[in-house]
């Protein structure tokens, strides 16, 4: 390990050798963590190389005793035994899975568990007042007594550290805080980072984010497999996003994709002046008259801002499996089709990945097997009795060729790495053998190395013949992957770029404006 | 441990109530002084809670839905007091009456399925406003009074094997039933390992099946042989026959067929099966429509037994058929649960009321101690899940080694999820 020595910051937080086993494996070992007063510390690693673990057992989620170390805060040797006790020490951390109470409102969430009270009774006087105050500090202009569930998921992610500033935070440690924000909100909370070490705040950060890091951080620390490789000064080592994935994966990537030369053929799946009207609000439209095809062995991308109805747009042509179809053709090769059920739409030849991989994607009670079958459970029945044989068989073909890391096809899918369980979800629509795939945002939460593979097995699929659209909030991955890209804003396609004329510029222009005269 | 785990196959739930089951049948065998395990009163004990062992069989698939079924006593009764009247007034033949049944059953989870599936009321509303409206309506159709059936339905509900062929002493078709359950399972365990050789998957060792297979034939015989031996007359009851075949029918139906994957991935997580092709509606339709079938077949075998359809039929029988689907390992959540594990959490019940009924105990205090072992054994399951990966099983397995078939990079727990489990357990 690197230390460095050129600053003379006093060291507030430095953990010592943490090793945690779990039943037959070593989560963490011998991993070791300074963090200097007043820094922004990331911790970046593959899924499943131990940054969670590290930091749940700085947080007391893992009590003292559970692992092996010593974690030495403000010059003391900590004994966290829950939550509750790195908190009240000034250790806050913040999960991707926001904990806040949708029906509450902004200061209910803020002083929950931290009541005001005089004599038993909440102050609420008080409450608002000091919300108000803690609203201005991150930046928030909104009601203290709007509920949770009207703001955005941006403005959900302020609240959550207004409700740290509460407790009075030390160090605050924020787990993927972008992974689910568009670029703007994402800007504003990185802003604010900023400005909390402006104030002497320490955080720590975790992110797959890499360009995110580059722009915000002061040091670095990588874990791989459970140990801790390096840490970088990014100031005085000059470190880059490419430096980063290489300390991360271990090796340089020579290219973030892999190499494919395209095979376009015809024209095979239309969509024509698509209309959908809002789930709830019948005179909404998400989708305005949209037109798109996708040819054979293309792979085409949707760009677009989140909530841009880019997922709208997919998931009403898959089946109509989202809001009210008001009007819109879909042709496939040049035969006009009702896709009115989910399961038209599968046998008309599509499949839509979806982008919520735990809540509309997956079954987490299944297994692997189980779910590599279940969305073409007809293909290995017979006279709708189950072939277990063949399920089994199946699921380990796919296992083996999309290269799962499983024990065997019998492990829960709940265990799986976030990478695995996007290839056990490819693996199921890739078992249907759509002709055309839809990938809904294929690589979030991802790490590199697993993105890496599937960026492969999209542009295999491509290389047989199928036609793919990928929808995603990352414009290089887009400008990487795809022969053409859609922009779609305010629920209507903007332009259509080729591969070409693309640029993240471009891109964003388009994106972010209403259509020139169609 | 591990070696009784492994004979038990991976399912520790199913493992514990196998072994509760067992605990509880030695216990009161001792306690009554060896009345529990007498043909008698082992004939009885089938013959009492035959319905209830049938109702949770459709109860396991309503909850694996992610449902409940509050009105199958109620449906129960209606039914039964509907073929009790059509056979006495409209002078309809038993198999007739039968077939009626059946599908007013039907009718009813029709009309309930629409308003599940269809309409999207909470199941838990539909067959709360199902349990008065039928219980209302065997009240109505009945007049309050007590109708008798003919003998030839009493068989179904109180009927034995007949006897046949030489005179060996014991019932013969009892012996033959035993004997084909003995080779089933043979077949099956032998079947089993091949495939899974062939196919590469782990195997045990061959111990454990040996074990395993004399463990649970010497079971089925020594039960062939209670049920044999009865006094003269008796032998295997009908209502055990019928529950025999619906435990084979709607295993396989659940665990090999598509609407019983289907009906899984409905109760698992029902947005994704939607995405994956599956139609939820329909599935929902046709669990909530089966359950009152079967609520109907229950009824009948009810009023059989007790020669005469009554008002009071039915009441609470619910609460034990879903006692019995959650005591043997369903979640409340749904997309878990098995129909053999709600049989053996039946039995439990079945032994425990059995055994407390020979031993004199009030029905006051029946009640209690049923409602704490319901509460314990789901208490036991719901410890086992907080306690996550890292969970008393892990603690079991911690000085054994790893599960063989897991070679290679070991997993680690996803972060994500455990993390927000963690933290919603914390709040």
């Amino acid at each position: 390990m690197t230390s460095h020595t050129t600053h003379t910051d006093p060291v507030i937080l430095e953990m010592r050798s943490i090793t945690k086993e779990f039943p037959g494996v070593k989560a963490l070992s011998e991993v070791s963590l300074r963090v200097k007063a007043g820094e922004i510390h990331a911790i970046c690693g593959e899924n499943g190389a131990g940054k969670s673990t590290l930091m749940k057992v700085l947080s007391g989620v893992y009590p003292y005793g559970s692992y092996d170390g010593d974690i030495v805060y403000q010059n003391e040797v900590q004994q966290f035994k829950d939550i509750r006790a790195s908190e009240a020490a000034g250790i806050v951390i913040i999960h991707q899975e926001l904990a806040l109470i949708p029906e509450l409102s902004i200061m209910e969430n803020i002083f929950l568990g931290n009541e005001p009270t005089k004599r038993g009774v909440i102050n609420w006087a008080e409450a608002r007042l000091r919300s108000t105050e803690l609203l201005a500090r991150v930046g928030l202009r909104e009601d203290p007594d709007t509920a949770i569930k009207e703001i955005g998921v941006g403005k959900q992610q302020l609240v959550e550290i207004a409700k740290s500033l509460n407790k009075s935070v030390k160090i605050l440690i924020l787990d993927e805080p972008t992974a689910a924000l568009n670029e703007s909100d994402s800007q504003h909370l990185l802003d604010l980072m900023l400005g909390l070490k402006g104030k002497g705040i320490t955080s720590i950060i975790i992110s797959h984010k890499l360009n995110e890091i580059e722009q915000i951080a002061d040091s670095i620390t990588i874990i791989r497999d459970g140990k801790a490789i390096e840490t970088l000064d990014v100031k005085a080592d000059g470190v880059d996003e490419d430096r980063i994935i290489k300390g991360m994966v271990g090796r340089a990537l020579e290219s973030r994709f892999p190499d494919h030369t395209p095979k376009i053929g015809d024209v095979f799946f239309e969509v024509k002046n698509w209309n959908v009207a809002h789930p709830q609000i019948q005179d909404r439209l998400v989708c305005k008259n949209s037109n798109f095809f996708v040819r054979r062995g293309e792979i085409v991308g949707f760009a677009g801002l989140m909530g841009a109805g880019r997922t709208e747009l997919a998931r009403s042509v898959f089946g109509r499996s989202y809001g009210h179809f008001v009007s819109g053709k879909v042709y496939v090769d040049g035969r006009e089709v009702t896709l009115k059920s989910v399961h038209q739409a599968i046998d008309a030849g599509l499949g839509y990945v979806t982008e919520d991989r735990k809540s509309l994607g997956l079954n987490l009670l299944d297994d692997i097997k189980t779910t590599t079958v279940s969305a073409n459970l007809e293909k290995i029945s017979k006279r709708s009795v189950v072939d277990t044989n063949k399920e089994f068989e199946v699921a380990e073909q796919y296992r083996k060729s999309l290269r799962t890391k499983a024990p065997s096809v019998e492990e829960g899918v709940a265990k799986l790495s976030g990478g695995n369980q996007q290839k056990v979800v490819l693996a199921k629509w890739m078992f249907t053998d759509p002709e055309l795939l839809i990938l809904d945002e294929p690589t979030r939460g991802i790490d590199v190395g697993a993105k890496y593979e599937i960026y492969g097995i999209i542009q295999q699929l491509a290389n047989q013949g199928k036609g793919v659209i990928v929808i995603s909030s990352e414009l290089p991955e887009l400008l990487g992957l795809s022969d053409r890209i859609y922009t779609i804003f305010e629920g209507a396609i903007t332009g259509v770029l080729d591969k070409e004329e693309a640029s993240q510029e471009s891109l964003m222009k388009l994106m972010t404006s209403a259509r020139k005269a169609a | 441990m591990n070696a009784l785990k492994k004979l038990f196959g991976g399912d520790t739930r199913q493992f514990g109530m196998i072994f509760a089951l067992v605990a509880l049948i030695v216990l009161f065998q001792w306690l009554t002084g060896g009345i529990t395990l007498t043909p008698g009163n082992v004939i009885n004990l089938f013959n009492g809670n035959s319905y209830i062992l049938i109702l949770a069989i459709g109860m396991v698939l309503v909850i694996i839905a992610g449902h409940i079924d509050l009105s199958v006593g109620s449906v129960a009764a209606f039914v039964g007091m509907v073929v009790a009247i059509a056979m006495r007034e409209w002078h309809i033949p038993w198999f007739l009456a039968i077939l009626l049944g059946l599908g007013l059953g039907a009718l009813i989870g029709a009309w309930q399925g629409m308003w599940t599936a269809y309409v999207g009321i909470p199941a838990f509303i539909v067959t709360l406003a199902g349990m008065l409206i039928f219980r209302g309506a065997q009240q109505f159709v009945g007049q309050s009074n007590s109708i008798p059936v003919p003998r030839e339905f009493q068989y179904i509900g109180a009927g034995y094997l007949p006897e046949i062929g030489p005179a060996t002493g014991y019932n013969n078709l009892t012996l033959l039933l035993g004997l084909a359950g003995v080779a089933f399972v043979i077949y099956s365990e032998v079947r089993r390992r091949r495939t899974a050789k062939a196919l590469g998957a782990e195997v045990s060792e061959t111990w454990v099946s040996v074990l395993r297979l004399v463990l649970i034939c010497a079971a089925i015989l020594y039960a062939t042989y209670l049920f044999a031996t009865g006094r003269p007359g008796t032998s295997f009851p009908i209502p055990g026959l019928i529950l025999a075949v619906m435990v084979l029918i709607y295993g396989f139906v659940s665990s090999k067929t598509v609407v019983g994957r289907h009906v899984y991935a409905v109760g698992g997580n029902r947005h994704a099966a939607e995405l994956s092709g599956v139609k939820s509606k329909k599935i929902n339709f046709l669990v909530m429509m089966n359950m009152s079938i079967i609520a109907g077949l229950a009824g009948m075998i009810f009023v059989a037994r007790s020669t005469s359809a009554g008002p009071s039929d039915g009441t609470g029988w619910e609460l034990d058929a879903i006692a019995a689907v959650f005591i043997g390992g369903a979640a409340v959540t749904g997309g878990v649960g098995t129909v053999i594990g709600s049989i053996i959490g039946g039995l439990v019940m079945a032994v425990l009321n059995n055994g407390l009924q020979l031993l004199s105990v009030g029905a006051d205090w029946q009640s209690m101690i049923k409602g704490l072992v319901l509460l314990v054994a789901v208490a036991i399951d719901v410890y086992n899940k907080s306690q996550g990966r890292a969970s008393i099983i892990g603690l079991m397995m911690k000085n054994f080694n790893r599960p063989s078939g897991a070679p290679g990079t070991p997993l680690q727990p996803d972060e994500v999820t455990s993390t927000k489990e963690t933290i919603s357990r914390e709040a």
